[in-house]
């Protein structure tokens, strides 16, 4: 990895404000499900809001995002609304996918968030395909798979990175190792140390990151994101974190070693980078605090507007199934 | 394609993409060994596309199923209308997951943002001893999952038509082609000729009994009717050419006239296509039946590979003529 992408003020100011959104964001979903004032499948993501806010510092709208379960800090970094995302995660009609497609479904095409899959490792195959139409195209927009440690144990993972390698695809692979598929501890199911060794089986960069320091994700996201648009292929990044809470919203994660998660959340990236940015002077005490008040006042409207925002009529319930032939 | 010589379904097939390729440059294909420098297909469906149109449109890939699928499909959400070959049908299982979880629900789930216009072309069928994985018709997996289509032309013609329609289509069509049916003759297809999805052909009209079947077991049936005119029965034959959407209209409409109805298919019998087309044929015409519908597929096992088994395997004319004739002789 070099040293060439560093994030500059204004920069390392907006990696802050979209991990503010997405801790607020996880913390108010929890609350919402714990107040009943929601039911819905939710996979934390507190702990690894670092990876998602550096990768969409660099990306654009047009660039392509194909995310799973755990993804709405992905999508909110790239640029999903805030009241489409909780109206879909309420089911109302206002939502992004009209109720239908839920918290696990999330698609949001105008942000170039194009798939959000429920199933285990399948959004790399289609992050191909995307990346493909856009090479096809003579674009130099890129297409982003993100995935756990536990996708990188299955087939369509070494399909994807495989097919990416001989295409040269414009492709960054994100795993966001959090240490746990589902209920296992990462060595239980994974005999190597590193998964970014693994790209090395395909002949392409693999880059082993701290997924918890900003400043070295974003340098790791700007490398891989700058080598796609040249043309130049895929890359896989691991990026290295902690998942806070358990696999769903309700798993007491009893399998997590007290001591393990104690450690994890004591070095919890979020208030780390909010004291890193007022030490080095990017930015003062004052207005952190308003960069997050106004997150916290964002996501209470969008609450408010998804709640008030009516459940789709029955006739949605068979429409969409099939599109109307030319 | 001159209109005077016979031509076969792979011939049939290859100007089908042929066409579409020139006619609509967000066409492409995939799949292994599709390419020229491949052999253009393991049977030659895909034979001189990646000459003519270039690698990048027409691309063999890594044996590598749901890495095909999802480029199929990820190109499709953004403007292309990619044809993926999965060789075999019982490869399909491979790429389940894209096929099934992804390709036939994203425009559901994303609330009609997106779509995928993607043909999956298959081959399949038993009768060249190719065993339990090489042979299986297994469209019941597909037609039975909401947003997937699925088409099995048996004549020249509809291998044409029913490509372009399934190009056409906004949506996943998957295309069962019958392997042993490869190199079976017909009209040469008129340039351009479609071949709507969901509507049956009658290859002959009859008034004892309905016919209803698709791909190979299609032409079998056909291959019935002398013996079935010999034993004095007329028999109404109806190559279905869609499973899904099936064109019920035409079945229902033959139904209430012949008052009995056997289904033909070489999938096993069990929760097999005939198990829905009996259930809505009953539903509809109960009154107007004077034979109850029977089912006519393959026996519930894996496909055999010793030539005696397999015979007795497959649906074929002489025991299609028996069952008929039995129907309405009782």
């Amino acid at each position: 990895m070099t040293n060439a992408y560093i994030p500059d003020g204004p920069t390392q100011l907006a990696m802050f404000r979209k991990m503010a959104l997405l801790k607020i964001n996880d913390e108010k979903t929890r609350r919402a499900i714990s107040t009943g004032r929601l039911v819905m499948s939710f996979y934390s993501y507190r702990g690894q809001e670092v990876i998602p806010s550096a990768l969409a510092v660099n990306l654009r709208d047009t660039d392509y995002l194909c995310t799973i379960y755990r993804g709405i800090h992905d999508m909110l970094a790239k640029g999903m609304p805030l009241k489409d995302l909780w109206a879909e995660v309420a089911g109302r009609m206002d939502g992004t996918c009209k109720g239908k497609g839920g918290p696990m479904h999330l698609t949001y095409p105008a942000k170039g968030i194009m798939v959000t899959t429920g199933i285990v490792g399948s959004s790399m195959p289609i992050a191909n395909g995307l990346g493909w139409g856009a090479q096809l195209q003579g674009r130099d927009d890129v297409s982003v798979a993100t995935f756990g440690d536990g996708a990188a144990n299955i087939g369509a993972f070494h399909e994807s990175l495989n097919l990416a390698a001989v295409w040269k695809l414009p492709v960054v692979f994100v795993c966001q190792n959090n240490r746990y598929s589902e209920h296992t501890a990462y060595s239980t199911v994974t005999p190597i140390e590193r998964i970014s060794d693994r790209a090395a089986a395909y002949g392409i960069p693999g880059i082993h990151v701290d997924g918890n320091d900003p400043v070295a994700m974003y340098a790791a996201a700007a490398e891989a994101i700058a080598r796609a648009r040249a043309g130049e292929g895929p890359t896989l990044i691991e990026a290295i974190t902690f998942r806070f809470n358990g696999h769903v919203f309700g798993d007491p994660a009893g399998y997590i070693p007290k001591e393990e998660l104690q450690t994890a959340m004591a070095a919890d990236p979020y208030p780390r980078y909010r004291a890193k940015l007022i030490a080095e002077s990017l930015a003062t005490e004052a207005e952190l605090a308003e960069i997050e008040a106004d997150c916290e006042a964002q996501i209470e409207e969008a609450i408010a507007f998804a709640l008030n925002s009516p459940f789709p009529g029955l006739e949605e319930l068979s429409s969409d199934v099939y599109g109307a032939a030319a | 394609m001159s209109q005077d010589k016979p031509v076969t379904i792979v011939n049939a097939l290859n100007a089908a993409l042929t066409d579409a390729m020139a006619d609509d440059d967000t066409v492409l294909v995939i799949g292994e060994d599709v390419g020229d420098p491949e052999g253009g297909g393991v049977v030659g469906v895909t034979a001189g596309l990646s000459t003519r149109f270039g690698d990048h449109r027409c691309r063999s890939t890594p044996i590598s199923e749901q890495a095909i699928m999802g480029a199929a499909i990820g190109a499709s959400l953004i403007g292309f209308k990619p044809v993926a070959e999965i060789m075999l049908m019982n490869f399909t299982a491979v790429a389940m997951d894209m096929i099934v979880n992804h390709a036939a629900k994203l425009r559901y789930m994303s609330g009609g943002q997106t779509s995928v216009p993607i043909v999956i072309r298959c081959m399949t069928g038993a009768g060249l001893s190719t065993g339990g994985q090489h042979s299986d018709f297994v469209e019941a997996w597909f037609a039975h999952t909401a947003g997937m289509k699925v088409v099995a032309p048996s004549t020249t013609e509809d291998a044409y038509g029913l490509i372009r329609s399934a190009i056409d289509d906004p949506d996943p069509v998957l295309v069962i082609e019958n392997t042993p049916n490869y190199g079976a003759k017909g009209p040469a297809p008129v340039a351009g000729h479609r071949v709507p999805i969901g509507k049956a052909a009658i290859r002959s009209e009859g008034s004892d009994v309905t016919i209803v079947a698709y791909s190979r077991t299609a032409m079998e049936a056909v291959a019935a009717l002398p013996a079935m005119t010999e034993a004095g029965i007329s028999a109404e034959v109806i190559d279905l050419r869609s499973i899904q959407p099936w064109d019920e209209e035409a079945v229902l409409a033959s139904v209430a006239k012949t008052g009995r109805c056997l289904v033909v298919h070489e999938a096993v019998t069990p929760f097999g296509p005939g198990a829905e087309i009996a259930a809505v044929v009953q539903e509809r015409l109960f009154g107007k039946l004077k034979a109850p519908v029977m089912r006519f597929g393959a026996p519930f096992n894996p496909v055999p590979f010793s030539k005696s088994l397999e015979d007795a395997h497959i649906p074929k004319a002489a025991r299609i003529a028996e069952r008929a004739i039995a129907m309405v002789k009782g």
